[in-house]
């Protein structure tokens, strides 16, 4: 019974792939969206099945599929692995993405790609789920790469748009970058413990030397940070805002992106050996988390702000890695899939409503317009703000707690100042959308509509799990939430800190302080004095310029990596045309020389050998006692030196039986 | 010894010589129409016999099954042996499966005289089913020769290139020299086996059985290299290669990129009968650097290919890289994952070659330049092009997956280094694909292109269905093909173990009977 609930949470997605693939278009799109969110809702009702039957054994259970590919000392079984972490990412993968499904039937009615659109969906969900649940590597690498095949085509849905290509393909390309190095983790692992099973892997994880572990985690880290757009692999996920605003709730900020914080946390035994990856992850994790909040002050664009948003917050989570506080990475990856779920599809109905419309210069004063949109884009951005008791506040606290009472005191700097910056964009985001004056442009202003309840009841159930979501994790470090991931998610060797319940609280305070403090920033620069940005941008324009173009990172990616290669390429194009085919060539050509060389040999010296023909007897007596010699290198310079005879024999009579020899180059 | 199972029937020779035979009975018809739907009989007959002889086909095993064997020049030594085990069975398979969709392909297209053209296109088939079934090496000579002869007119008469007779003479000549080398090194390896028993011998089972001195293997080893390498083609001996894929017909292409004589041979002749050259330090540095080269370097000239056509003779190029350095891994992954990957390819770098050639239909070029936004117009093509380029840039789910996922895996146990490297193509081959993929199908349909262009027909949607089904079945259940091809990739695996053809041949044991995987 078990086995067939965890079997058929993909099959169900999957069957919905199938059939709005290979039918979708002799039904109605009613039907093609109905299929796509009742399978996934289905999924999520055999994910709650699962999670009560873990919730009363938490031992890790491996489901075998089929056994997938073997041979020698190798078998692959296409396998699932459910332990509490799978469950947690189930339950949010599923459960989320029911609701997005539910919210994109509504949004996308009436596209003509609509069934293609859910083909894409269903298919990631499938992909995702092998992602979280494979018990083998090598089946998280089908989910790894089938999301970033689903991440491209969703990106690149609105396929005549230029830019909607160039980012899909952008996206996949990045990714792989990733994979690369995923891969060659894999490799090392399977080199070092003969399995690609994550039980044994990880069970016999202290048989690894710290070079050999630290070779293993910095490899799965490049994937993870191509997967999870962190610094320097990051530039794709901007970009990808290109695609429906849909899939950048699901696939962009709730599920997909996290995936990389996943493996981090699944492989966590590893790193944990690793002191120099840890560093890494933290160091990298901190450093964006700051770097993407500084280029999400200036955006104007409502859905890449919460792009940036998206790569700061992992960036939050990858820090908790780095702390060694994976069940707080956790925590924040579901809390982050509540409100930021919610505010990417908050963003969404904004800009169904303004038909189109996605620059926050033109919007301003919606909420009474639309009133249940604008609540829940307040809720989630109290909740991602930091403001208690909102689901955002528990877990970014829990991370920010840890590093500084672990002692990491460099990190917890990067994540307040970041965290400080986070308050202050949502906030700036919020009063440039929904109040103030209105600056949407007339024609539009007709027809400003609250969103049908197809897309308002996910966001408000959204809403109510950005509100309550972080009780989860309450108290801070002995949540349920905590205890249910204790045996996965602890880190090898951690030491019991008593913390005084005074520095805990002093630290709450701390960060209620830098949400406030964000918030009220943002109140007196957009509310208060709605001039002064402006006169600050103009101010120091250098500052300002460099933001808003993201600091060149991708004119530089391009000059210095896409351009070179391509330079390559032509460099090589021409060798291939020019050297080795004109080598080729002329080798073709010397043997027509030759073989004018042969006809004159033929003419002068064989006729005139034929003289002393004598003396060629001898010869011929000489040569078959030295043929008989029993060497062999002898053996093939005789054939050789025949056959090449031969071959020049016909390429005469090509060269005599037509003009081959002069057109044929 | 050997084991050989025979069978009731000569079922090799009949795949063989049935699409011959229907050559000429076709020669015989007088209207097109019914000349193309004999063809496609004829085609069809031959792939059904080959799948049964798949499902006969016992699994697990490294014997030579559906064993023939008559004297032909007994003084020689060379007799008409043939017989399939593990590594040449699903040749013989894909080499049916791909005729068939040649026919479906050529339904219409050939305008000119289609009864010489399909004539040629089943006597190629005889000849590489001659190939992939003879273990006799002169059978396999001669075969390997004659398919020169329909492979050469096809390229002369039916190329669409302005170049296509000097493409098809550069063709010729260029693997015609590489094959007398192959052919010397054929009878060194038979006076080495008349050194020891004092008859000739040209039959692979036979050749087996005696040693031969390292020194002799390595000299013979280079000759047969170059035959193959030329047909391959291994980098850098490729340059016929983008000539007559480009200036032929797609037909030609097709069979070119998907039937992977060249490293066929390798697993077939070289490793086996020349194990110590084989693993030889020398010989594997300089294969696996060739191989290599060719990944990195097919793969970055494929990136700024304008040309569909040109660009797939690039990425077939870097494909056969990973072939060549997952044999010379010398382990068992690599070996079963080029193995299966020179399957792969049959579908999948095949496969785009005939969407390459509905684009050409359609547009009478495949430049990028010339041709944008066409998902608009055929949707189809575009999503067959995603499920076919997908499984060439090896997503997992896709048959492209497990061999290249073997493949790095056995490369990176032997040399990690090189393993490491090799995978830079992985991401290069999505940036090749990929790039094209976003010019060419996305992005707003290009005024010059005409104004109706139809989707897909039902002839050219079914060659996709069927290469998108053989695709997933072995991405997602490769089962049934790896237990065909395990027990004898294990039995090359073992052949060579240092000093297996050195040693004294009493002791040889090539290959243990029965295998479990």
């Amino acid at each position: 019974m078990f086995d067939l609930l965890v079997l058929l949470i993909p099959v169900f997605p999957l069957i919905a792939v199938l059939a709005n693939g290979f039918f979708g278009s002799r039904y109605s799109h009613e039907w093609a969206g109905r299929l796509a969110f009742g399978s996934v809702g289905l999924s999520f009702l055999c994910a709650l099945g699962v999670f009560a039957s873990v919730l009363t054994n938490p031992e890790p259970r491996v489901v075998i599929a089929y056994s997938w590919f073997f041979g020698g000392n190798l078998s692959v079984d296409l396998a699932f692995l459910i332990d509490p972490l799978t469950t947690i990412m189930l339950l949010v993968v599923t459960g989320v993405g029911f609701l997005i499904h539910v919210y994109s039937v509504g949004y996308m009615h009436g596209e003509e790609g609509f069934t293609r659109f859910f083909t894409y969906m269903n298919l990631f969900m499938v992909s995702m789920l092998l992602l979280v649940m494979g018990s083998n590597y090598v089946v998280m690498f089908i989910g790894w790469e089938g999301v970033g095949l689903c991440s491209y085509l969703l990106i690149g849905y609105y396929y005549e748009k230029v830019s909607a290509g160039k980012a899909a393909t952008k996206a996949f390309v990045v990714n792989r970058i990733g994979d690369a190095g995923f891969l060659i983790a894999v490799f090392l692992i399977f080199s070092h413990f003969g399995s690609f099973d994550y039980t044994t892997v990880l069970s016999q994880a202290s048989s690894l030397s710290t070079e050999m572990a630290t070779a293993i985690t910095i490899c799965l880290l490049i994937g993870a940070f191509g997967k999870s757009a962190q610094l320097p692999l990051y530039t794709w996920l901007p970009d990808a805002m290109e695609g429906p605003t849909p899939v950048s709730a699901l696939i962009h900020a709730a599920t997909m992106v996290t995936a990389g914080v996943y493996m981090v946390v699944r492989n966590h035994v590893l790193f944990d050996m690793a002191p120099i990856a840890l560093t890494t992850v933290g160091i990298i994790g901190g450093l964006t988390a700051l770097f993407a909040a500084t280029i999400g002050l200036v955006q104007n664009d409502i859905k890449r702000v919460l792009a940036y948003s998206t790569v700061s917050q992992l960036g939050f989570m990858f820090l908790a890695c780095g702390v060694g506080a994976y069940t707080a990475a956790i925590f924040h990856l579901v809390t982050h899939a509540f409100f930021k779920a919610l505010l990417f599809l908050s963003a969404g109905a904004v800009i169904h409503s303004l038909g189109g419309e996605q620059d926050i210069r033109k919007m301003g004063g919606l909420y009474k317009k639309i009133p249940i949109t604008h609540a829940v884009f307040l809720i989630g951005t109290l909740a991602i703000a930091g403001i208690p008791p909102l689901a955002g506040f528990w877990s970014k606290d829990e991370i920010m707690a840890h590093a500084f009472v672990h002692g990491y005191y460099h990190l917890y700097i990067l994540a307040a100042i970041a965290a400080l910056m986070t308050s202050f964009y949502m906030f700036r985001l919020t009063y440039l959308t929904f109040y103030g004056q209105s600056r949407v442009e007339p024609h539009v202003a007709k027809h400003i509509h609250e969103s049908p309840p197809m897309m308002t009841v996910p966001l408000m159930i959204l809403a109510g799990l950005a509100v309550v979501g972080g009780f989860l994790g309450v108290p801070p470090e002995h949540g349920w939430f905590h205890g249910f991931l204790h045996d996965v998610a602890t880190p090898l060797g951690a030491e019991v800190h008593t913390v005084e319940m005074g520095t805990l609280l002093g630290l709450m305070g701390v960060a209620v302080a830098i949400a406030l403090g964000g918030w009220g920033l943002a109140h007196y620069m957009y509310s208060i004095r709605p001039q002064m940005a402006n006169q600050w941008a103009e101010k120091s324009p250098q500052v300002y310029t460099t933001l808003l173009n993201k600091y060149y990172v991708d004119e530089f990616y391009d000059r210095f990596i896409v351009e070179p290669f391509k330079k390559l390429g032509m460099l090589w194009d021409w060798f291939d045309r020019h050297v080795l085919d004109r080598f080729v060539n002329g080798i073709g050509k010397g043997t027509d020389i030759s073989a004018e060389a042969i006809t004159w040999t033929e003419k002068h010296v064989i006729y005139a050998g034929l003289n002393v023909v004598g003396y060629s007897n001898h010869l011929l007596a000489w040569s078959w006692r030295k043929l008989q010699s029993g060497m062999v290198h002898h053996y093939a310079a005789i054939i050789v030196i025949g056959l090449a005879i031969m071959i020049h024999l016909v390429v005469l009579w090509f060269a005599g039986s037509s003009s081959a020899g002069s057109s044929m180059y | 010894m050997q084991e050989e199972l025979s069978f009731s029937f000569p079922i090799l020779s009949f795949l063989t010589f049935f699409p011959l035979f229907g050559a000429l009975v076709i020669w015989g018809l007088n209207d097109q129409k019914l000349v193309r739907k004999a063809t496609l009989g004829i085609a069809g007959v031959e792939m059904t016999v080959a799948a049964l002889m798949l499902v006969f086909f016992v699994p697990d095993t490294a014997a030579m099954q559906f064993s023939e064997r008559h004297e032909w020049i007994p003084f020689l030594g060379v007799s008409y042996h043939l017989a399939v085990d593990g590594i040449s069975v699903l040749f013989l398979g894909l080499t049916a499966f791909l005729t068939v969709l040649l026919v479906l392909y050529s339904w219409d297209s050939v305008t000119l005289n289609p009864k010489a053209f399909f004539m040629s296109i089943l006597a190629l088939e005889t000849t590489f089913m001659g190939i992939f079934s003879s273990i006799d090496l002169i059978v396999f000579f001669v075969f390997w020769e004659l398919m020169l002869i329909p492979s050469y007119f096809l390229i002369k008469l039916w190329g669409p290139g302005e170049d296509c007779h000097g493409a098809a003479l550069k063709y010729v000549l260029y693997t015609l020299l590489g094959s007398v080398f192959m052919l010397v090194g054929f009878c060194l390896l038979s006076l080495n086996y008349f050194e020891a028993k004092q008859v000739y011998s040209f039959d692979f089972i036979d050749l087996l059985s005696v040693p031969i001195a390292l020194s002799d293997q390595l000299l013979i080893f280079w000759l047969i290299f170059l035959g193959l390498a030329f047909k391959a083609p291994v980098f850098p001996f490729h340059s016929w290669f983008p000539h007559a894929l480009v200036q032929g017909p797609i037909q030609m292409s097709v069979m070119f990129a998907g039937i992977k004589m060249g490293t066929y041979g390798f697993l077939r002749f070289s490793m086996p009968l020349l194990p110590d050259a084989s693993s030889n330090e020398t010989v594997v540095a300089i294969l696996m650097t060739l191989g290599l080269a060719a990944v990195v370097y097919g793969a970055i000239v494929a990136i700024i290919q304008p040309d569909f056509r040109r660009l797939l003779v690039f990425s077939s190029i870097s494909h056969l890289g990973f072939v060549v350095i997952g044999l010379f891994a010398l382990n068992f992954q690599g070996i079963q994952g080029s193995l299966l990957t020179m399957i792969n390819l049959g579908f999948s770098t095949a496969g785009l070659f005939f969407l390459a050639g509905f684009m050409y239909e359609r547009l009478g070029h495949t430049d990028v330049r010339e041709c944008t936004g066409l998902a608009k117009k055929m949707p189809l093509l575009a999503t067959f092009m995603l499920i076919i380029g997908m499984a060439s840039i090896g997503l997992p789910g896709t048959n492209g997956f497990i061999g290249e996922f073997l493949i790095l895996l056995g490369v990176f146990q032997a040399w990690w280094v090189y393993g490491a490297i090799a995978v830079t193509g992985v991401i290069f081959a999505a940036a090749y694909f990929l790039w094209f993929y976003e010019r060419a199908i996305f992005g707003p349909l290009k005024d010059s292109l005409p104004a109706v262009i139809p989707d897909l027909n039902t002839r050219e949607w079914a060659i996709g269905v069927a290469l998108s089904v053989m695709i997933f079945w072995i991405g997602l259940y490769p089962s049934p093909f790896l237990r065909m091809i395990n027990g004898s990739v294990q039995a090359v695996v073992e052949r060579l173990e240092p000093g297996t053809a050195i040693a004294q041949y009493e002791e040889l044991t090539y290959p243990p009977t029965v295998m479990k995987n």
